[in-house]
């Protein structure tokens, strides 16, 4: 009996000794860093004031075309395939009357009506997704890019009703259930259940020096540059092309551009 | 005052059991929704606000019910309504509960919920629809309780729960207005994008929250010997009557500018609703069905002499309900996400699981207004004001 109190005496007052020096142990081990992080920038990571992409329709359009595309993107970004209305989708391809449902034609010409077009997540200039996020889990960083912090967001589902181009996906059930976690891309994280996800312009990819996956696959149907630049490869497609942009009514002024 | 609720007969106490069993029963089906998340309910990509979000938006018309009695009491001395102040302010206070129930059971991360107050985003109407839920709940707790307290002790209320009741009076329109703004500003959801959606939400609201708030009393009249007073039931009736009348004055503006305009956009949920859509005419008896009985409702409260009618009274309200439920807590969530942004329509109806939730928050609204209920009607017998005569 003793000699167990002389222990616990001993004990309590090593771990009184523990607790006294552990702040200053702590501060030991920060020393230097002064409690802060290191921005860390890749040499090569692409910079512009406002990104913004042009697709030509007259070169990508079927339906093969996009969903290869579409393939890539869900791919290295971990987005499952669900077979049900409750699915994911960061690129997908859609009808012209299903892009632009406000300009319709009634005599289409032949060759529009047949062709597909690719869909994405806008990156507007004026989200309604970032106006109506109660958390600021949605936002619109510095150059343009529409991101979403998947650990802020509270699932709402708030951004789904603004966003009038159906770009964001809910992750109704967990979207590791649909993937094959063999085969998914560890440099790309998976989402877990109930928060919002879209298409983020590849940004874990402009950050390594590299353009978004869909454009480096499209053969060069896709540009992706700098909107504020003149001398930009995306200013340069949209002097030279027609464009439009889809549901301009809506006053969110898209930043993806389509050359019919 | 809160033992009152701890004496009651052998029909209280299981009127409480049965609640906490579908209480508990709809408690098992939220934690089978936690576990695998909102894909248990019939939402989708494109509906992705379903049953939970429409019982909010039809609760928050019963929250605002009690304001029809408080304001004239309080601005316009109505004294035939005193009998029913507390019971008015105690109704909203269950509706806010049963509000901010159906919005956790909806949210898909209910365990990051106090983002929105890590993270204040003053440009979220959801961020003011918070704020002013909340208030609403703290006002009522607060004005009602003391009001109760103070008649229990037969003393005059302290003075400054005047100006709160004021600010609750001004308060309930807020939570109308603020609500239908998290809807009336989204671009490219046509059936909400309408100036006129706040007023339709006010109108729409003092109609139905006032006809639920009589049926209640009704029943409350039926199991005690409480009785609110001829005056104060034919007054309440009027007002819900020149309610209903502009909810479908103003529906029929809607319909107005979404044909005459000739827009297809604005158009296309009407259509889906009252005729269908690409085959799609899953609503449409439903939609007819609210029509014919707001039609009914009116027919029955326009009329003085059989708006009076006690035993015609709770039918005439009770299909006055169902037909603002169907429009408010079914088509207005529907109709705003079919068609999609695509122009496509995507069914929707609730799950099984989905409606088990639903009614274990409504079981829970139904808890806590019986036990505020069972308070105030106990204190009410012992201060002999049990029966207002006239």
């Amino acid at each position: 009996m003793k000699q167990s109190r002389r222990n616990f005496l001993k004990f309590a007052g090593l771990s009184a000794a523990g607790l006294c020096l552990a702040p200053s142990v702590t501060a030991l081990a920060s020393e230097g860093g002064h409690g802060k992080a290191h921005e860390v920038v890749n040499a090569n990571s692409l910079h512009a004031k406002r990104w913004a992409m042009v697709i030509d329709t007259r070169k990508l359009n079927t339906e093969e075309e996009i969903n290869a595309l579409a393939e890539v993107c869900h791919h290295i970004h971990n987005v499952p395939t669900i077979p049900t209305k409750q699915n994911v989708k960061w690129l997908w391809e859609a009808t012209y009357a299903e892009a632009f449902p406000n300009q319709e034609d009634n005599y289409p010409s032949e060759d529009v009506e047949k062709r597909k077009f690719p869909l994405l997540c806008n990156h507007c200039e004026s989200p309604s997704c970032v106006r109506v996020c109660p958390t600021k889990a949605t936002f619109k960083r510095p150059d343009g890019i529409v991101a979403m912090d998947y650990h802020r967001c509270i699932g709402c589902r708030y951004c789904m009703a603004a966003c009038p181009y159906g770009s964001r996906s809910f992750n109704f059930m967990s979207p590791r259930k649909y993937l094959d976690m063999d085969k998914i891309n560890m440099k790309f994280p998976t989402r877990m259940r109930g928060v919002v996800e879209k298409c983020n312009f590849c940004v874990e990819r402009l950050a390594v020096g590299e353009m978004p996956a869909c454009v480096e696959k499209s053969n060069g149907a896709m540009t992706f540059g700098d909107l504020k630049d003149p001398n930009s490869n995306v200013r340069k497609a949209l002097r030279e092309n027609f464009t439009i942009r889809r549901n301009p009514a809506a006053g969110t002024e898209p930043g993806v551009y389509y050359i019919i | 005052m809160l033992e009152k609720a701890l004496k009651g007969g052998p029909k209280y106490w299981s009127w409480i059991i049965f609640l906490l069993l579908i209480i508990g029963a709809g408690f098992t089906v939220y934690l089978n929704q936690l576990q695998e998340g909102l894909t248990i309910t019939g939402m989708s990509r494109d509906v992705s606000w379903g049953f939970y979000i429409a019982q909010f938006t039809y609760l928050v018309g019963l929250a605002a019910s009690g304001v029809m009695i408080v304001l004239p009491y309080y601005f316009h001395h109505y004294k035939k309504f005193q009998g029913m102040v507390i019971m008015g302010e105690f109704m909203a206070i269950a509706a806010v509960v049963m509000c901010l129930g159906f919005i956790i059971v909806d949210i898909g991360s209910p365990q990051r919920m106090m983002n929105m107050i890590f993270h204040p985003t003053p440009n979220s109407i959801l961020f003011w629809d918070m704020i002013v839920l909340n208030g609403y709940l703290l006002l009522n707790v607060v004005v009602g309780w003391t009001c109760l307290e103070s008649e229990r002790q037969r003393v005059e209320p302290p003075k400054w729960v005047r100006p709160l009741a004021y600010t609750s009076i001004i308060w309930a329109f807020s939570i109308h207005t603020v609500t239908a703004f998290l809807y009336a500003g989204l671009p490219g959801r046509h059936y909400w994008l309408s100036a006129i959606l706040a007023a339709r939400f006010l109108a729409s609201a003092f109609c139905s929250g006032p006809a639920i708030l009589l049926l209640v009393v009704f029943v409350v009249r039926k199991l005690t010997k409480y009785e609110p007073g001829k005056g104060a039931i034919g007054t309440l009736t009027t007002i819900i009557t020149y309610a209903m009348c502009v909810n479908v004055f103003f529906f029929l503006l809607e319909v107005f500018t979404a044909f005459y305009s000739n827009i297809p956009a604005h158009g296309h949920s009407f259509a889906y609703l009252f005729v269908g859509s690409h085959g799609h005419t899953e609503l449409v008896p439903w939609m007819w069905t609210a029509v014919a009985f707001a039609m009914i409702s009116l027919a029955l409260l326009i009329p003085p002499k059989l708006r009076y009618n006690q035993n015609l009274l709770p039918f005439s309200l009770s299909i006055l309900v169902i037909a603002t439920w169907i429009d408010k807590g079914l088509g207005l969530l529907i109709g705003g996400f079919t068609p999609n942004p695509f122009g496509e329509i995507t069914t929707y109806w609730p799950t099984g699981k989905e409606l088990m939730v639903s009614i274990m928050i409504y079981a829970l609204g139904a808890l806590v207004l019986t036990i505020l209920y069972k308070i105030a009607v106990d204190i009410k017998r012992d201060l002999g004001e049990l029966t207002t005569s006239d």
